[in-house]
């Protein structure tokens, strides 16, 4: 009985095409859970396009971008993080970190592309501590990096002295405010953030592993997988995106602010969980991470232009959160 | 009848104050099913580790293809040619059936991308080889049925080539027709020739696929029994014990010989 007898045409099992219809799960359903939350982003996008004034131009979009390039870019990394059942509360004060040694270099009157380069080593660096810790230590993620986010914080104070680190004519300032074509730059660097981070979960081991891990972390190991190592790996690599997002934030401020990233860390992993990223680990990916960042984006923008009064745009931001993950949680329900 | 592929002769382990193994003898030809039987406690699970390599033995011969062998460590199972299918352990329940098939086995490009298309063509041409039948392989597996999980964990470990195939446990929480489906496929494996060890509680599994049936009891041999030609009521007293006087024994070991095929 060697199966050909599917009347039906072939199932074309493409490898990224969606899957046929999933046993035990309606149509909708699955619909539900791979476009749902790119309809929550057209018809917010809709909504606003019709109610807030000046919303809907290319201007406006490419603010709504640039003002999410740095939560967008630590929520990529976060969402590796998340996916192995883990999570980064540092990053906001790795953001901060970064960006002051940077400006730090330039004050020392070192090169752009090593005051940069620099930033996103520093937090690479601080990533793998906090890897290693969970790793080979087996402590637990959340301990480890609420003490970061502290110590780190602290780090930030230290080397600025407490105050802002002005820095004339940065020379990696293009990297905040210019532009590529008509792209602005830190939009430009999100979107190869995206697209390095996409590839390497979507075609290569390390991606597979990294689920595997989230998914059932004792298969993993039996596998043969370096399960360690791997967790290593997706560490640094949220602790590079929020290197990465400190120089970036010090190229748009000119300067290197002690107080950068406060709560960014929280933006961040809001953010994922609006993609449908699970806290419970091995399920989600970048690209709806991504959708994620826009929607926070989209509804600041948008209430903002509403002229919606600050009080309201966070009790506002905070219920779509909340709603995003009710309604999750109701799709799991009904399985 | 074969030479055993892999014989284990004297094993035994203790932990502590318990002597968990104590002088068990197993054996296993090529195209036979041996069932482990033994009640909770009898130390079939410690067995299982020390042939798998998680928890050696303390002491006892292990001859694989004739030749004494150590296994030490999971790896040198894996290396003779020993597959263990864990009872829940196996599987990633996100990731598709290709990707567990493959897990840690990963084909790649050159480019040093993984070959989706290439682990797609392998895996369909091992569950064909394996008669069974999925639709898509591009489904999570926590979407297919627990029979036919049991299946995927069972051929992934096929992929390393083995000759001698442990199953813990393989059909506990199935229903009637899945558990017809794993006991097919471990007719399957036996057909193709390989030795097939299988742990289980339940009688009727053991009944219908089963060659031999090895008995343990509070870490001693309490039985060996050709399946084909011994009763329920003779198996399950070996197992509680209610057969533990001489004369039981004695008709429990003759078959051993194991003169006629089945």
């Amino acid at each position: 009985m060697i199966g050909t007898s599917d009347s039906a045409p072939a199932p074309a099992s493409s490898a990224d095409g969606p899957a046929k219809s999933q046993p035990g799960r309606s149509r909708p359903a699955v619909l539900w859970d791979r476009y749902g939350i790119l309809g929550v982003l057209v018809l917010l996008t809709a909504f606003m396009a019709f109610t807030a004034p000046n919303f809907f131009t290319l201007d406006n979009a490419f603010n709504i971008a640039r003002a999410a390039s740095i939560n967008a870019i630590l929520a990529a990394g976060m969402t590796l993080v998340i996916l192995t059942r883990g999570i980064d509360l540092s990053v906001g004060s790795n953001l901060a970190v970064s960006g002051v040694v940077a400006v730090l270099l330039w004050t020392w009157g070192m090169p752009a592309p090593v005051c940069v380069l620099g930033g996103i080593l520093t937090g690479a660096a601080f990533g793998m501590l906090n890897g290693a810790l969970v790793a080979y230590l087996a402590l637990p993620a959340f301990i480890v990096t609420l003490g970061g986010l502290t110590y780190l914080r602290g780090t930030a104070y230290l080397l600025t002295d407490g105050r802002p680190l002005i820095a004339d004519d940065l020379g990696f300032s293009l990297m905040g405010d210019g532009f590529i074509a008509v792209l602005p730059v830190p939009v430009v660097i999100m979107l190869g953030v995206f697209l390095v981070l996409w590839f390497l979960m979507r075609f290569t081991r390390f991606g597979t592993e990294v689920y595997a891990i989230g998914g059932n972390p004792e298969a993993a190991r039996l596998a043969g997988i370096k399960v360690k190592q791997t967790l290593l790996k997706v560490y640094v690599i949220a602790g590079a995106c929020a290197g990465l997002a400190g120089v970036l934030f010090s190229a748009r401020v000119m300067s290197g602010q002690p107080t950068a990233g406060e709560t960014y860390e929280l933006d961040a992993i809001a953010a994922v969980v609006l993609g449908g990223t699970s806290l419970l680990g091995g399920v989600g990916t970048v690209q709806r991470t991504l959708i994620g960042v826009m929607i926070m984006g989209v509804l600041s923008n948008g209430l903002l232009l509403l002229n919606v009064p600050f009080f309201y745009q966070l009790i506002i931001k905070g219920g779509v959160i909340v709603l995003a993950v009710a309604i999750d949680g109701l799709k799991n329900w009904r399985r | 009848m074969s030479t055993p592929v892999l014989e284990l002769s004297g094993i035994s382990k203790r932990f502590g104050a318990v002597q968990a193994l104590s002088e068990v003898d197993l054996r296993v030809s090529p195209g036979e099913v041996v069932a482990l039987l033994g009640d909770n406690g009898a130390g079939k699970s410690t067995l299982v580790k020390v042939i798998a390599g998680v928890n050696p033995a303390d002491s006892g011969e292990i001859l694989w293809e004739d030749r004494p062998v150590t296994i030490a460590k999971p790896g040198d199972a894996q290396r003779l040619g020993i597959a263990t299918i864990y009872q829940d352990l196996a599987l990633c329940d996100n990731l598709d059936i290709v990707a567990n098939l493959f897990l840690g086995s990963e084909h790649t490009t050159a480019s040093g991308a993984l070959d989706e298309v290439e682990m797609e063509r392998r895996a369909r041409e091992l569950l064909d080889s394996l008669s069974v039948r999925i639709p898509s392989l591009r489904v999570p597996v926590a979407s297919l049925s627990g029979g036919q999980r049991q299946i995927i964990a069972i051929a992934r470990s096929l992929l390393g080539d083995p000759k001698v195939v442990m199953l813990d446990e393989p059909t506990a929480a199935l229903g009637v027709a899945q558990t017809a489906q794993v006991l097919d496929l471990i007719e399957r494996l036996r057909d193709s020739g390989l030795g097939v060890i299988l742990i289980s509680h339940n009688m009727a599994d053991v009944r219908a696929v089963a060659d031999r049936a090895m008995v343990l009891r509070l870490g001693r041999n309490a039985g060996d029994f050709q399946v084909e030609d011994t009763s329920y009521e003779e198996i399950v007293a070996a197992i509680t014990g209610a057969a533990d006087n001489p004369v039981a024994r004695r008709s429990g070991r003759v078959p051993v010989a194991g003169t006629e095929d089945a």
